[in-house]
């Protein structure tokens, strides 16, 4: 035995494990703590090592501490040998042993992401918490059931890390947890990446420059600097590990990534504008060039040759895009590629591009500088063309040809040039165009597409639980509700027709008056006789004279869009007590009278009604569209309303104020006549609903749309005023009084 | 009136004007005639300085009424004031025009109530007169007297648009900003700057007007670009120049101020 031997069996004995299959590799493993750690380390990794051995989980998972901590502890530091250590023995000691093995396995990829202790530790807390909260309980206090997202959460942590901030793992774990608690297969699905709204919020939480979020800055770029208005389609890079997608444009629009990272101090948004530069600048540079007769070789040359140049022509217009240039291309190192063992065509060619672009490329190879500079001579006082690229790019490929291009190895390294496109655009294959075009496809197609209704909105819930909204959590139907009986409407007007006759008298005093005569003013229009010999006769009399002797005319127009919800759900159907009529036909009666009344006043009017089952079934029926005027075809839909269903108010609200929106007036008021509290049956927290509510009337008031309730729920003080705030409610105690309250209301709150 | 000092209203200085058409010979063959003129264009672009031009080349004073919404028909007229003795009538700045015999220059026109702009109609047909029905008198205007009265078709929204009554007394002219070449000519020698940096701060402006309708209800103007050459010629740095007169004036909204503000970093290099 060697002295190095005797040591290792010192050590050897410290490691509290009799598992057979460490002891071949034990020494490599003491090789590399005691290359990595200091003597206290050494201790530290021993003792964790034998406290990971005595959970009795097999020799799997001490096997990974040996062999991974040493080398995770020098790039985090060696307290995580310890919290690591600690960590296993917890959870071998918790339902959830099966998670051990996956947990080591994912701690290597997380240090290398993470690269802190501390951010380690923010680590495992998020993944602890979650571990603990979806740890289930079937009695009481013991944590009996293994926590169902864990384990398929850990397979996908290294995915996760290269695509979410800390911060951004944490809110989607949070996410999954909160709404799949009591669902264990759907939490699985949840965090397997496998349910639709795990990808949406994996989406939302993603780090980096997001397409969505900036679509209109990029519209805005394509049309002020490049005079072209394109239609962008996002790809995602996040699913195709094997090969990258590329950018690129046809006739459907350009394609660009989904999200852009700051690179290099290049920003998202920046990496954004100069792909769709290079691409814009295609479209204005390049002519389409056959492709049959040149060979792939040959057509990758030209390609590079026509970036190239356009990227000239790019910076001709706009210099300060070089710089963006210079720090995204990728430098390739001369004589990096081994011209005997990889094919070195992709390395040439982004050398050319490199000198091209960089002045001070330092390369020395001859044929490079020599094609450089013919590349320049074409590009002297011209745009040069598409065409003499072509030329300079074919013999090019001829001078520098090799056997060993044909090689399947390829030397990619520093080739990517990821802001330039696919160059599909350039060509044209007058062969492929023989093949018969299956145009009789399409219009088929076309055919069954006609969608029969309006398409789903979707609109974001208000979880005041996390303070966030839900995106697209909510799905609304619109249509035109289907036609009753006009004269129905009309027999209600005639029943309340003394009602109808007073309404009338308070209506015709609300009427606007075009001009309003402004007096005592300073400076007016005109002078105004009466004040003005008053004024003269104080100053004749020596007093000091009033000087606001004129008046002025003013116009005072009313100039309201109203839009009346009525919530129509199921229990609208109840006759309240000491009443003859249920609330749906009163409020159909109020609702009568307010209309007719509006449509004296002249102000813009709309009816809608709404009701919801679940989330994913909000209904919203026009009853009368702000164009219409008060006529049967309104009347007859009027008539047949019904009442079934929950109220989930929210996204009618909102549904709702998009319509608002599009009305030009001073003042947009939102009525909302309803008789309970929003609620749905499938939100078991009561507070969620009326939270969201009160939400939307937030997001409305900021959109200067003001809203009113009107509600016939006697007990609606427990809630109301936190829905609307303030004076933004009314509540109606005696509903048989509602036809009689709701225009009279109307007529108060616009005057 | 002869009271009226009319060499305040005369323009002493040549007032730089680079033409862009012939839009100085057809003005002046409309003034012989005493032809009423409106032009249109948009903000900025050079209309009131064509005006002053023309009016310092035939020696004419010009009397300029900047116009908004508050203003009333006496206030182009004239109106009775209070004095000691009683009442005084006061001329408004159009009887003035009419009686001196200087151009009247309404400027944005559209932006007066309809029932005030009617006021003019009688001057600017054949009869050429103005009565002040208020005082009982006929102006008869001056043989000098002419109205020109300008507005911007871009940007007002369709309450504001002249009566075919008022639209049908006047000859037109259209101006717009100049093209490129005449506009960096302008540029350079307004604020005394260098071709090369003018042609760079009108590339800018294309991006901007490029915008137009997009989220941006006008251009950059060629005014704001004499602002911008004028604080680059202070010696201000280029960039923090452009973003002071040419992006925070025209927009608050973030996305086009980040593509305004790329489009000069990119331009100017």
């Amino acid at each position: 035995m060697t002295t190095e031997e005797l040591e290792y069996a010192d050590y050897r004995d410290k490691l509290k494990c009799s598992f057979e299959q460490i002891e071949d590799c034990f020494d490599d493993y003491m090789k590399d703590a005691l290359r990595n750690l200091s003597n206290q380390g050494v201790e530290d990794y021993l003792s964790g090592a034998s406290l990971v051995c005595m959970i009795g989980r097999g020799w799997e998972p001490v096997s990974i501490y040996l062999e991974e901590m040493p080398q995770m502890a020098k790039r985090v530091g060696e307290p995580i040998l310890e919290i690591v250590s600690k960590h296993v023995w917890d959870m071998s000691r918790s339902p959830n042993g099966k998670a051990i093995p996956p947990f080591m396995q994912c701690l290597p990829e997380a240090s290398r992401r993470l690269g802190t202790l501390e951010q380690m530790q923010h680590f495992f807390d998020i993944l602890f918490k979650m571990l603990d909260t979806t740890t289930t309980s079937v009695h009481g206090h013991h944590k009996t059931h293994s926590s169902q997202g864990f384990l398929v959460l850990l397979k996908q942590i290294p995915y996760l890390l290269s695509q979410l901030s800390l911060e951004g793992l944490k809110n989607w774990i949070e996410y999954g947890v909160r709404n799949y608690h009591n669902h264990p297969e759907r939490q699985k699905d949840y965090f397997d990446l496998k349910s639709a709204d795990s990808k949406a919020m994996l989406q939302r939480e993603r780090h980096g420059t997001l397409y969505m979020d900036n679509e209109r800055k990029l519209d805005m770029y394509m049309r002020s600097m490049w005079q072209t208005e394109e239609y962008f389609v996002p790809y995602s890079l996040g699913f195709d590990e094997l090969r990258k997608p590329q950018p690129y444009y046809d006739s459907l629009g350009m394609r660009v990534p989904d999200v852009y990272d700051d690179l290099d101090g290049v920003r998202g948004i920046n990496r954004y504008r100069i792909t769709l530069a290079h691409m814009a600048a295609h479209k204005r540079w390049t002519e389409r060039q056959v492709a049959d007769n040149l060979s792939p070789f040959q057509r990758i040359a030209v390609e590079t040759f026509e970036d190239s140049r356009v990227e000239q022509l790019i910076i001709r217009e706009y210099p300060g895009l070089k710089k963006y240039f210079l720090t995204l291309h990728p430098t390739p190192i001369e004589g990096d590629c081994d011209n005997e063992k990889e094919s070195c065509v992709r390395h040439r060619l982004a050398m050319i591009s490199r000198a091209i672009l960089d002045d001070n490329h330092g390369y020395q190879n001859p044929d490079i500088l020599e094609f450089v500079g013919k590349f320049w001579d074409a590009m002297k006082d011209s745009e040069s063309s598409t065409k003499e690229m072509l030329g300079i790019a074919i013999s090019f490929t001829a001078r520098t040809r090799l056997q060993s291009d044909q090689l399947p190895k390829v030397h990619f390294e520093n080739t990517v040039i990821d802001y330039r496109d696919d160059n599909r655009h350039m060509w044209v294959f007058i062969e492929e165009n023989d093949e018969p075009e299956d145009d009789t496809s399409q219009p088929q197609s076309s055919e069954t597409i006609e969608p029969d209704g309006l398409p789903p909105r979707h609109y974001h819930e208000w979880d005041y639980n996390t303070s966030s909204y839900k995106p697209d959590w909510v799905t609304l139907y619109e249509s035109l509700h289907a036609p009753g009986n006009a004269s129905d409407i009309d027999k209600i007007l005639e029943k309340h027709s003394a009602l109808a006759k007073y309404l009338k008298r308070i209506l015709d005093l609300l009427k606007p008056q075009y001009y309003v005569r402004q007096r005592y003013q300073e400076e007016g229009s005109e002078l105004d006789l009466d004040v003005a010999i008053r004024s003269l006769i104080d100053l004749k009399s020596g007093s000091q004279p009033d000087p606001r002797i004129n008046m002025s005319h003013k116009h005072d127009g009313r100039d309201f869009a109203v839009l009346l919800l009525m919530d129509l759900s199921a229990s609208l159907h109840e006759i309240p007590e000491g009443c003859t009529q249920s609330i749906l036909e009163l409020s159909r009666e109020a609702v009568t009278l307010l209309g007719w009344s509006i449509e004296q006043l002249g102000d813009k009017f709309a009816i809608a009604g709404f009701h919801s089952d679940t989330r994913h079934n909000v209904r919203y029926h026009h009853l009368k569209g702000f164009s219409e005027n008060w006529d049967d075809s309104v009347k007859a839909r009027l008539a047949a309303i019904e009442a079934g269903f929950s109220t989930r108010m929210g996204a009618a609200v909102r549904h709702a104020s998009h319509y608002l929106e599009g009305q030009k007036a001073d003042k947009k008021l939102l009525l909302i006549l309803t008789d309970g509290e929003p609620a749905d049956i499938d939100v078991t927290d009561e507070k969620l609903l009326i939270e969201d509510t009160h939400k939307a009337v937030d997001e409305l008031s900021s959109k200067g749309i003001y809203t009113h309730c009107i509600s016939l729920d006697k007990k609606a003080d427990d809630y109301i005023e936190d829905i609307f705030g303030a004076g933004g409610y009314t509540v109606i105690d005696n509903v048989e009084k509602l036809p009689e309250k709701l225009p009279m209301l109307f007529t108060a709150l616009t005057s | 009136m002869s009271d009226q000092n009319i060499e305040q209203y005369k323009i002493t200085e040549e007032p730089f004007y680079e033409a862009q058409e012939d839009e100085l010979a057809l003005y002046e063959a409309a003034y012989e005639s005493r032809l009423p003129v409106m032009i249109k264009g948009p903000t900025g672009c050079g209309k009131s300085r064509f005006i002053e031009h023309m009016a310092w080349k035939l020696g004419k004073p010009l009397i300029t009424v900047a116009c908004n919404e508050d203003m009333t028909a006496s206030d182009l007229v004239g109106r009775y004031l209070l004095d000691a003795n009683g009442t005084r009538w006061l001329d408004g700045p159009l009887t003035t025009a009419a009686r001196i015999g200087a151009i009247c220059y309404l400027d944005e026109i559209v932006e007066a109530r309809q029932d005030t702009t009617v006021v003019i109609h009688p001057l600017t047909d054949h009869r050429r007169t103005l009565p002040l029905d208020k005082k009982g008198e006929l102006i008869e205007a001056h043989a000098d007297f002419q109205l020109v009265i300008s507005y911007n078709p871009g940007y007002q929204s369709l309450m504001k648009d002249l009566k075919q009554s008022t639209k049908q007394r006047f000859t037109g002219l259209d101006f717009d900003y100049p093209d490129s070449k005449v506009e960096t000519a302008i540029v350079s020698k307004e604020a005394g700057i260098d071709e090369e940096t003018a042609a760079k701060l009108v590339k800018v402006a294309h991006t901007a007007r490029h915008l137009k309708g997009h989220g941006l209800d006008e251009g950059i103007s060629t005014r704001l670009l004499v602002y911008a050459a004028t604080l680059i010629n202070k010696g201000i740095d280029t960039k923090r120049a452009c973003k002071m007169a040419l992006v925070t004036p025209i927009t608050d909204d973030n996305d086009i101020r980040s593509t305004l503000v790329h489009s000069i970093d990119t331009i100017f290099a």
